[in-house]
């Protein structure tokens, strides 16, 4: 077997099931994701198509399946065809984002209302959470914003992907994504504490203390170096926080 | 799609010995490491040493140099549009910094540039953020922690990890200003995984001799993405962001500066001329060559566009003779092909396991030595799983971190993967995940020094695109340092060549006849044209009846 073998284009054994892409009909490989599919019916992407992973949001889409009311929502790149979905791709949604001077703000929630005053517009349908591919709970981290609540609201929001969905379908027309990302930078700067242990080692790099380990390394011959490489202390894997090296020359 | 049946019982196998395996971790029982001679031995099972993957290239400034095909392709190909049609009198954009590509790189360039007086312009082939930075999961190297940890054994594992064919200097900017970027992504309001007290949580990574590894959950790329583009929003009214225009073609003046580039409208299929006094080059990786048909974790865009246009303009490529395949992409689900799986379940205690249920490689190799074990593994051993759809894999046993570090561990520290796959009806928590190499970064690229300048004045670069900071190969959580390291300094580097060196001059694409020129010369385009901008994945079948359809290079 050579490399090749795991290669991207495979042949494609499965059964065809029919899909309505913007309500047009196409037999497809029941295997495929959405966007899989979408190009083996003929289609070439240039909007609605990012990292093909699942994190970008750029392919967030709805659909809607025969005999149910319901709007459906999943991620093009992440989400396995069905029969008779009738689907649609959303790449972009318009959204008015605030802008402010992040090192201005201090971490008080009247600075997101200022910013955002929409926020109070939600009337708590939770149209935006039922939406969302990634299953934030977007009403929520609205709710707790509304409460002055920021570090809820960024840990209720760290997994979103800023497709916009939650922004398409609200009542009250919020831009919730743009709101979440302030809450979370906020959190971030203002509300968790910063990492004491970095500063000093930035100010120690600063004072060149490390300089003359690094000069030493860079002159070295490669077998020199290779021997220093191999004998270097190594970490254990399983090491509290406070372990520390035998030798802390180079510290 | 849920695992079938007969892979439901080949991870019975697999669950019979993680008991016994997960006693080993505890008691820091590991496979041992490879000595130099070991991995030595073991990389002829890499891709890169298949000679007959590559080529030499017959044209341009590394002419002489063998690379992949898929590389060398983009490289021997001609211009996408004929220069001559080009009326370079009439600027559809003017700035005094243009940064091409979007990604983190980009971005950090952006607002270091304009931190340092200049206006910018953004050019992205597709929205600002679609970059590998927002793919990248497991995390960004730094030595932050004095009491065990300094630049001096950060440098060392980059070294080792490269095989010791690392630019020194570039090595050396990276690691020690590795700390400063934590601290300025800190300031910025990333939310990277800390300790109540605000200490960092570090981990190791494959080939880390120290726990350096800092993360915001299994989405550091992402949270990291999200921020520096919210800044540049901030700062809207002087970096500007043009999306779906990648760039086609750098040009030059009559002083032999770079002065801008031809931009093309991805929409409209405009052609536009951007002036600019300084450009930064930060179009990331080649992923989506499909490099010896691998498939790949990169973004839809990661072409090699950058490459091609600075090559061309006459600056010299190195280290792209090796490419760096992860070694953890999913086989299985086939929809889920070629996706990341984050080194950080290797490091959080997840075993590599074949067919027998066996450990066969320490799980925290450099990732050329890690994906050649596991190649060797299913290749020469035959101890690979097969899948369903005639490939092979191997077993990471992601359950063992809920056993080591208590229930609802891989639910809350892997929540992007854990849903993932739940989507598709595994629960990566109970059962283990399938895994093969794929195609993950380009170790090289176009040539550079360590304050981000190439040898063509006015162009500067940052990130996946350059080469020489990780030699031969790179190591997890030095990506994600090296764009912002790179990003910021090659951003403040054009803002001060702006100021003191950029001259104004007659624009031209000379560069671009001239080369054209060679390859017609070498006879070797064989009418391929580049950047290649976007993958096809237009099958066969629906080509063949695209009877009026045109295709340049692979856009329709």
């Amino acid at each position: 077997m050579s490399s090749t073998e795991v290669a991207v284009k495979t042949e494609i054994k499965a059964r065809l099931i029919p899909v309505y892409i913007m309500g047009k009909k196409y037999e497809v490989p029941e295997t495929l994701t959405i966007m899989k599919a979408i190009e083996y019916a003929g289609y070439k992407y240039i909007r609605g198509c990012g990292c093909r992973g699942g994190v970008c949001g750029a392919c967030s889409t709805v659909y809607r399946k025969p005999g149910d009311y319901k709007i459906h929502v999943g991620l093009a790149c992440q989400t396995v065809v069905e029969p008779d979905m009738y689907l649609t791709q959303i790449p972009f949604y318009p959204a008015l984002r605030g802008t402010y001077d992040f090192t201005e703000l201090t971490g008080k929630p009247e600075e997101i209302f200022e910013i955002y005053p929409e926020l109070f517009r939600c009337v708590a349908c939770n149209a935006c959470t039922k939406v969302c591919p990634m299953d934030v709970q977007v009403m929520d981290y609205i709710a707790a914003l509304k409460q002055g609540d920021i570090q809820k609201a960024a840990e209720l929001s760290f997994d979103c992907i800023q497709c916009g969905l939650c922004a398409s379908r609200c009542m009250g027309e919020l831009p919730q994504y743009h709101i979440a990302q302030l809450a979370r930078r906020i959190s971030g700067a203002y509300l968790t504490p910063r990492a004491e242990h970095l500063k000093t080692m930035v100010a120690n790099i600063e004072t060149g203390r490390f300089n003359e380990g690094l000069d030493k390394l860079k002159a070295m011959d490669e077998n020199t170096l290779k021997k220093t490489y191999q004998e270097r202390e190594m970490e254990p894997a399983t090491a509290g926080e406070d372990w520390a090296p035998k030798d802390n020359q180079y510290l | 799609m849920p695992y079938p049946e007969e892979l439901k019982q080949l991870i019975k196998v697999v669950e019979s010995t993680r008991s016994e395996r997960v006693e080993r971790k505890k008691k820091n029982e590991e496979v041992p490491f490879m000595s130099l001679e070991e991995r030595h031995d073991i990389l002829k099972y890499h891709p890169d040493f298949i000679e007959e993957g590559r080529r030499e290239l017959q044209v341009g400034p590394s002419k002489g140099y063998r690379i992949a095909h898929e590389m060398a392709n983009v490289l021997e190909a001609k211009s996408r549009v004929d220069p001559a049609k080009i009326d370079l009198s009439k600027i559809d954009y003017e700035t005094d910094v243009l940064v091409i590509g979007g990604g983190g790189a980009g971005t950090a360039a952006a607002l270091l540039a304009q931190e340092n007086g200049a206006k910018v312009i953004i050019a992205t082939k597709l929205r600002h953020g679609d970059a590998n930075t927002m793919m990248a999961e497991g995390g960004i190297q730094a030595a932050t922690k004095g009491h065990k940890d300094s630049p001096y054994f950060h440098y060392l594992d980059v070294m080792g990890g490269g095989h010791f064919k690392n630019t020194p200097e570039l090595v050396e900017t990276l690691v020690n200003n590795a700390p400063d970027v934590i601290k300025w992504l800190e300031g910025l309001g990333c939310n990277f995984s800390k300790f109540p007290d605000g200490t960092l949580k570090t981990i190791h990574g494959g080939g880390t001799s120290r726990k350096r590894m800092h993360f915001a959950a299994d989405i550091t790329g992402a949270e990291m993405m999200r921020t520096v583009r919210d800044e540049a929003r901030n700062r809207s009214n002087d970096i500007s962001v043009i999306e779906f225009s990648p760039a086609v073609e750098l040009i030059l003046n009559e002083h032999g500066q770079c002065a801008g580039a031809v931009l093309y409208n991805l929409e409209t299929e405009e052609y536009l001329v951007i002036k600019a006094k300084a450009v930064v080059m930060a179009t990331g990786g080649c992923g989506r060559l499909h490099v010896q048909g691998f498939m790949t974790t990169n973004h839809y865009g990661a072409t090699a566009d950058g490459i091609v246009m600075g090559y061309r303009a006459g600056v010299k490529i190195c280290f792209l003779h090796t490419v760096q395949y992860h070694p953890t992409g999913i086989v299985f689900p086939e929809q889920a092909e070629g996706i990341l799986i984050t080194e950080k379940f290797r490091g959080s205690g997840a075993n590599l396991v074949n067919i027998e249920g066996q450990q066969f490689v320490n799980e925290r190799e450099p990732r050329d030595v890690e994906a050649s074990s596991i190649i060797r593994e299913c290749v020469e051993r035959g101890k690979g799983i097969p899948t369903p759809t005639g490939k092979r894999g191997i077993w990471l046993d992601s359950p063992m971190i809920d056993m080591l570090v208590g229930p609802g561990t891989v639910q809350r520290e892997f929540p992007g993967k854990y849903i993932l796959y739940k989507r598709f009806g595994i629960d990566i928590a109970k059962e283990p995940m399938l895994i093969y190499p794929t195609l993950h970064y380009q170790n090289g690229g176009l040539e550079f020094t360590s304050d981000g300048a190439t040898a063509l004045p006015g162009l500067f670069l940052g990130g996946e695109v350059g080469g020489g900071t990780h030699g031969e190969n790179r190591l997890m959580g030095n990506s994600l340092l090296d764009i912002m390291v790179y990003g910021r300094i090659a951003g403040k580097s054009a803002a001060e060549y702006v100021k003191a060196k950029a001259q104004d001059g007659k624009l031209s694409l000379e560069h671009v006849v001239k080369y054209n020129k060679e390859i017609d010369d070498a006879g070797v385009s064989d009418g391929r044209i580049a950047p290649m901008l976007l993958p096809d994945y237009t099958t066969p079948e629906i080509k063949k009846k695209q009877l009026t359809a045109h295709y340049e290079g692979t856009i329709r």
